[in-house]
């Protein structure tokens, strides 16, 4: 009997083994090469070429990996709870997690965007959109940390963003789903009546980086999936494509896929930015919260905005253009010429590429085939430099190498397709192990390509580790894209769901990277930057500890007085002014998380004891020889114990 | 069996010199604490601190020494006790000027290359860390050592 449940399984591993044999019959295998060990290999203690940043998809964070190893250097967290560093946990990080919707611990970030000064990665800044509650972050690339977060009004998902323009001067925000904006009570049926897919262009201040909403475009409710923007003569210009033109509200699966052709949308962004200035748009009610991290006082903080400004495209004639685009496109992308902008239409055979100057032409002639809510339709042939012909099944997403080369993931038959542009003709094919989604060339969406690798952002994992039950790392893979044949390097394991990644030169970053906080700018009201001077001070219920931490003991370290009732504050100073030399600090029975705190640093613990007892707390970041020793004890009483106040270290 | 009794007293042959070695800091002391004091005596260290001209002390910069002392490195050093490190009281006496400034301006070169740094870690086990002190300020530092220690 045994024996014949086995047949079965053997079948579908000959079976697998034929289908992948077929796969493989192109230019590369399912392993790499034997020299690709070298090509990949960072010896210890040397540093890579370049810093991948992958978003984290459905764990709402930012993984920083090197590149050609592939080794996990860090996990930011932006728009999720992460205990292990404190964030949204301590009383310092918690504003930055705030939205209209009160604070939400967790989001699902889809696409880092490193920013751009005259259309190349400069390093200052790495942008990542929160899908689920809609929101732009911004992490410092000095610090490596959420430094600002802005929520997106009228939005029903943030998914074609954030997108920046030449020099950063907006990052967009176009809204996946489309929603009746300013919360209406309607009925879904409605749906082309009062829903509607606003396009928000934010603002960033070149010097701070601090984001604004400048304007909202009320553009009709397709489902904007993703966007880039133009560079060099396209520089006024950002492009969105959609899917969903048949405003379907249901099934979307069939429903949104009847149509031939969806769209690619250019919006002339300063035309856009002059119709604001001249007062064409109406100002609408809306709340959206904007948190900001302020380094010197180590604390975020919260605005609550309640309008921002709408455009409307009937008032607004030239802001925008509607380019058709087979088959329901992902991927919008612009060579780094500015010239060429590629569709992906997931669903087409084809994959359109347009002209910039044919799309200009076009616009002066009025080569228009109609138009939806007041936006011309563009001939698909005016604007159309070609088509690549059979590139594969399911085109999602381009980028560029720098070399006149162009290189586009499909989903469906799992490879990367490297194409010329000019001729649009193929010139290679590369299996991926499985299914790619995006894919990332360091640079390869600026101006300047470093064009010497590509990372294939997989779905699928299946069989290439380890298993570990029905839950599966995420998988990327590294190839080389130097020679005239793509060649597979590394496989390497993701944390979360990487759906886009953005890769730069390490030495744009590594030099500017932060090593302490000084204590001498720390303002944290609560900073204590002298043992000599920690206390504990209680105001009605609330505690507050004044706390310092250096190798290796807690000032104070005896705590007496706390009561059952009482709110207790641990505001802890590490007064560290060494480079890698954090201290932890975790407090039995805290109901939040421990929380890491770096060196010249000021961070806040709640902690609420709920019955009398003796507690110890402890350093969690192990520090030195005596970190074991790095240790102390708070005392609780009962309610209306007459326990006053005591505290000290070494007594 | 008698692959554990092997086993066993591998152990504890381990385990004995695991103590003897954990005991080291005590018996390097001993056994060259005196000849690397002397040597020491005229050392200077490591670091960017090659000349310092002492002449009569100068009260104002003592007085700011002791605001960046007691800022900055207090908490691991008292005057007259041991604390996390070594009580500071007598220091210009063991150590030159020039070692002085170069512990607060470059421990953790010091602790991996100077021998009487390297020693002291041996005795302390916590690491010396820099504290963001400048030049200057290490100069101010070492001039209120200097006034603890009765310099004129």
């Amino acid at each position: 009997m045994k024996r014949y449940l086995w047949f079965p399984i053997v079948v579908a591993m000959v079976a697998g083994a034929i289908f992948h044999g077929c796969k493989n019959s192109g230019t590369t295998s399912a392993m790499a090469s034997d020299d690709a060990a070298k090509t990949v290999y960072v010896p210890p203690g040397k540093h890579d070429e370049f810093y991948l940043f992958t978003s984290g998809g459905f764990n709402g964070q930012v993984g920083v990996y090197g590149l050609p190893s592939g080794r996990l250097f860090r996990v930011i967290p932006v728009f999720s709870v992460d205990a292990e560093k404190g964030y949204g946990f301590t009383e310092e990080t918690k504003p930055l997690l705030q939205t209209s919707f009160g604070f939400i611990p967790w989001d699902d970030a889809h696409h880092p965007e490193l920013s751009m000064s005259d259309g190349k990665p400069d390093g200052r800044w790495l942008f990542i959109n929160a899908n689920n509650t809609p929101r732009i972050g911004r992490i410092d690339l000095r610090t490596f940390r959420t430094a600002e977060i802005i929520e997106i009004p009228n939005s029903g998902g943030n998914h074609s963003s954030p997108f920046c323009t030449e020099n950063t001067e907006y990052v967009v925000a176009g809204t996946r789903f489309s929603v009746p904006p300013g919360g209406q009570d309607v009925p879904i049926s409605s749906y082309k009546e009062h829903f509607k897919g606003m396009l928000t262009f934010v603002r960033v201040e070149p010097t701070s980086g601090h984001m604004s909403l400048a304007f909202q475009i009320q553009a009709p409710p397709f489902d904007w999936d993703l966007s880039h923007s133009g560079k060099g003569p396209s520089h006024d210009w950002s492009f969105f494509s959609c899917y969903n033109s048949e405003q379907a509200y249901s099934l979307l699966e069939v429903n949104a896929s009847q149509k031939d052709k969806d769209f690619i949308l250019a919006v002339n962004w300063k035309k856009a930015e002059d119709y604001a200035k001249q007062g064409k748009g109406k100002r609408v009610k809306a709340t959206y919260y904007n948190n900001r991290y302020d380094e010197a006082t180590h604390t975020a903080t919260s605005t609550v905005n309640n309008e921002v400004l709408v455009l409307d495209p009937k008032e607004c004639p030239g802001m925008m253009y509607l380019m058709p685009c087979p088959k329901s496109p992902h991927g919008v992308d612009v060579d780094p010429t500015g010239e060429y902008i590629v569709g992906g239409g997931k669903l087409a055979t084809v994959i359109p590429v347009y002209s910039f100057s044919k799309m200009q032409k076009a616009i002066a002639d009025r080569a228009f085939a109609g138009e939806i809510d007041g936006i011309p339709i563009i001939k698909y042939e005016a604007c159309l430099a070609g088509e690549v012909q059979k590139p594969g099944l399911g085109p999602l997403h381009t980028e560029f190498d720098g070399k006149g080369y162009a290189y586009t993931s499909m989903f469906v038959s799992s490879e990367i397709v490297k194409w010329k542009l000019g001729t649009w003709e193929v010139v290679d094919r590369v299996p991926t192990y499985y299914s790619i989604g995006h894919l990332c060339i360091p640079g390869g969406d600026s101006k300047q390509p470093w064009g010497k690798y590509v990372v294939a952002l997989n779905k699928i994992t299946k069989d290439r580790y380890l298993p570990t039950g029905p839950e599966l790392t995420q998988s990327a893979q590294l190839y080389s894209i130097e020679g005239d044949k793509m060649k597979l390097l590394l496989d390497f394991p993701t944390v979360g769901e990487p759906h886009y990644a953005q890769a730069c030169a390490a030495e744009l970053l590594a030099k500017n990277s932060v090593r302490i906080f000084k204590l001498d700018e720390n303002k944290h009201p609560y900073a204590v930057k002298a043992e000599k001077d920690a206390r504990v001070e209680r105001k009605g219920n609330e505690v507050h500890v004044y706390m310092t931490m250096i190798r290796s003991h807690f000032t104070p370290d005896n705590i007496e007085g706390v009561k059952v009732g009482d709110v207790v504050y641990f505001h802890v100073t590490n007064l560290e002014q060494d480079w890698d030399i954090p201290h932890g600090f975790a407090v039995q029975g805290a109901q939040n998380a421990e929380m890491l705190i770096m060196p010249g640093e000021t961070q806040t613990l709640k902690w609420v004891p709920t019955r009398p007892g003796v507690y110890p707390f402890y350093c969690t970041d192990f520090c030195s020889a005596l970190h074991q020793e790095m240790q102390g004890y708070v005392r609780v009483s009962a309610p209306g114990a007459s326990v006053p106040i005591s505290f000290g270290t070494g007594r | 069996m008698k692959h554990q009794r092997r086993g066993l007293l591998v152990f504890i042959a381990l385990f004995a010199a695991m103590l003897s070695s954990g005991g080291c800091g005590g018996k390097n002391e001993d056994t060259h604490t005196a000849a690397k004091a002397e040597t020491s005596a005229s050392d200077i260290g490591v670091g960017p601190v090659t000349k310092v001209e002492l002449s009569a002390l100068d009260p104002q910069l003592a007085k700011k020494g002791k605001a960046v002392f007691e800022q900055k490195c207090t908490a691991c050093h008292k005057l007259d006790e041991r604390y996390v490190g070594p009580a500071l009281k007598g220091v210009t006496q063991r150590r030159k000027p020039e070692w002085i400034m170069n512990m607060i301006l470059n421990p953790s070169e010091m602790l991996e290359k100077d021998p009487t740094a390297k020693e002291l870690l041996g005795t302390y086990l916590t690491p010396m860390t820099f504290q963001d002190v400048s030049k200057e300020q290490a100069r101010a530092i070492l001039e209120y050592f200097r006034q603890v220690d009765g310099a004129q």
